[in-house]
């Protein structure tokens, strides 16, 4: 379980969110949406410790990860799988080796043994016949799909996707939501979904929480999200739909 | 203000790199390639720099030194001496400063802006570790190789310049090159490189590291990261001179 406590984040003079508090339970999926530029990816990137806050706690488990040292945050991290906005892959080597590189080093698998499980993870995401492409081959959805196959490689408890959708025509952004539902029933991953794309949000979360104004503006069930009365959010789902 | 935070950041840089440097498993692999990279690769350019360098400072100091009274060894003694202790060190350097400064700044620039340094952090890697010590390593480990590499060549192109040239037959400018050689001048050539490479890398390493902005930033982190390197190296000569000769 995930527990976001008072968190408080700045830069320099500017206030990115205040008095952010919400819990994310075991198996969920929680979406974190808002306007572009209210601090969405800053607070994925305090879920796992990439960055710090001014003030507030996250607990995994009970464990405030900010009070960690440096080497137990690196073994925090490796319980989290991450799909970047851009997929953040490594340009320098091809498709195979971009899911294998994870193993290479955190585990002592034999060659057939990294095989195996790089080949298993790019059939969760309908890529297998895509292992000896170069990065530079790939489409903007099968990049997607290549980081969503690195990130659960390790077989990690949370996955946290920031702005999957984001560029991908609506065919291949409605794939990609059916694989992180996937994702979450067959691997029992807990998954934690920074988008703006309020389509995605109906199709994979189970819990919203959303950012407005410098502050954790709504939280609660994706349910209870479409029949609330909160005005900004009405308004921001009302502008998502207008777009549709 | 601003250079302090900047001094901050470098040095701190400096500090987890220094820390991370006993994770040998975490980058024995990128150093084996970065050796490569900073060494073997920039052998070529490095042999065109000694060679032109000796060849023109052998036809300029036949010029200059015309006279019945200064005997041709002199021209010899005068080029490699000046190779040794200056030429082969600085002049590869600033070339070093282009090629292998701004490929690390610009590969470290670029991941950083397409969060794969972010990537690397995500999954438990120290990417200080992982990126800026191999780099760095590489080019306090290879600088001096190169110097030597321009050493040879340097003395090889003013020897080559002056045979053909006519001017200077190859056992006067050889005689003249043994007869002045102080191997102190070639200690003093490596420390020089081994400073010069720590200098030229872990500065593109830090302005690499911390881009931001896209390809714009990736290019003024280049750009900053060769300027201030030679701007560095240049400092760091006089320096070195002023302390060790």
């Amino acid at each position: 379980m995930i527990e976001i406590q008072q968190l408080k984040k700045s830069f320099g003079d500017l206030l990115v969110w205040e008095d952010v508090s919400f819990n994310i339970h075991d198996g969920e999926t929680m979406a974190i949406i808002g306007r572009s530029g209210c601090g969405k990816s800053v607070l994925l990137k305090h879920i796992n410790a990439l960055l710090e806050p001014d003030s507030g706690k996250v607990l995994i488990d009970g464990s405030n990860i900010f009070e960690f040292d440096y080497v137990d945050k690196r073994i925090m991290r490796q319980k989290f799988g991450v799909l970047f906005q851009g997929s953040a892959l490594f340009d320098s080597i091809n498709t195979f080796e971009n899911v294998a590189f994870p193993l290479r080093y955190f585990t002592n698998q034999t060659e057939a043994e990294i095989r195996d499980n790089v080949m298993q993870s790019l059939e969760y995401v309908n890529l297998e016949n895509a292992a000896d492409k170069e990065t530079s081959e790939l489409s903007g959805g099968m990049r997607k799909r290549v980081g969503i196959a690195r990130a659960i490689v390790l077989k990690p408890e949370y996955i946290m996707y920031d702005e999957p959708t984001s560029g991908l025509d609506p065919k291949t952004a409605d794939e990609i939501n059916e694989l992180i539902n996937s994702m979450t029933d067959t691997l029992d991953i807990t998954s934690i979904v920074v988008t703006h794309d309020m389509h995605s949000v109906l199709e994979v979360a189970d819990k919203v929480a959303f950012l407005d104004e410098g502050k954790l503006s709504w939280t609660g069930a994706v349910e209870d999200m479409k029949s609330s009365d909160h005005r900004e959010l009405i308004s921001f789902i009302k502008a998502s739909e207008y777009q549709i | 203000m601003h250079y302090l935070n900047e001094l901050g950041k470098y040095s701190s840089l400096l500090y987890q790199a220094l820390r991370s440097s006993t994770e040998f498993s975490t980058y024995r692999k990128n150093l084996f390639q970065e050796l490569v990279k900073v060494g073997y690769d920039s052998v070529p350019i490095i042999m065109l720099t000694g060679i032109f360098t000796g060849s023109v400072m052998t036809l300029q100091s036949a010029y200059q030194l015309q006279s019945a009274f200064i005997p041709l060894s002199t021209i010899g003694a005068i080029v490699s001496e000046s190779i040794l202790i200056e030429l082969a060190a600085v002049i590869s350097s600033l070339v070093l400063a282009g090629k292998v400064g701004a490929r690390v700044a610009t590969e470290l620039g670029t991941m950083r802006v397409s969060e794969q340094i972010d990537a690397l952090e995500s999954m438990g890697f120290n990417s200080v570790s992982f990126l800026v010590v191999p780099r760095v390593l590489a080019g306090i480990l290879m600088f001096p190789v190169l110097y030597i590499v321009a050493s040879v060549f340097g003395i090889a192109g003013g020897v080559a310049a002056g045979f053909f040239s006519g001017q200077v037959p190859p056992a006067d400018f050889l005689q003249g090159a043994r007869m002045y050689f102080y191997p102190w001048n070639v200690i003093f050539g490596f420390v020089k490189m081994i400073v010069f490479g720590f200098i030229i890398t872990s500065v593109s390493c830090y302005k690499g590291y911390f881009a931001r902005g896209g390809a714009e930033g990736v290019g003024k982190s280049t750009t900053d990261a060769t300027v201030l390197g030679c701007i560095l190296v240049l400092l760091a000569d006089f320096l070195l001179a002023a302390l060790l000769l």
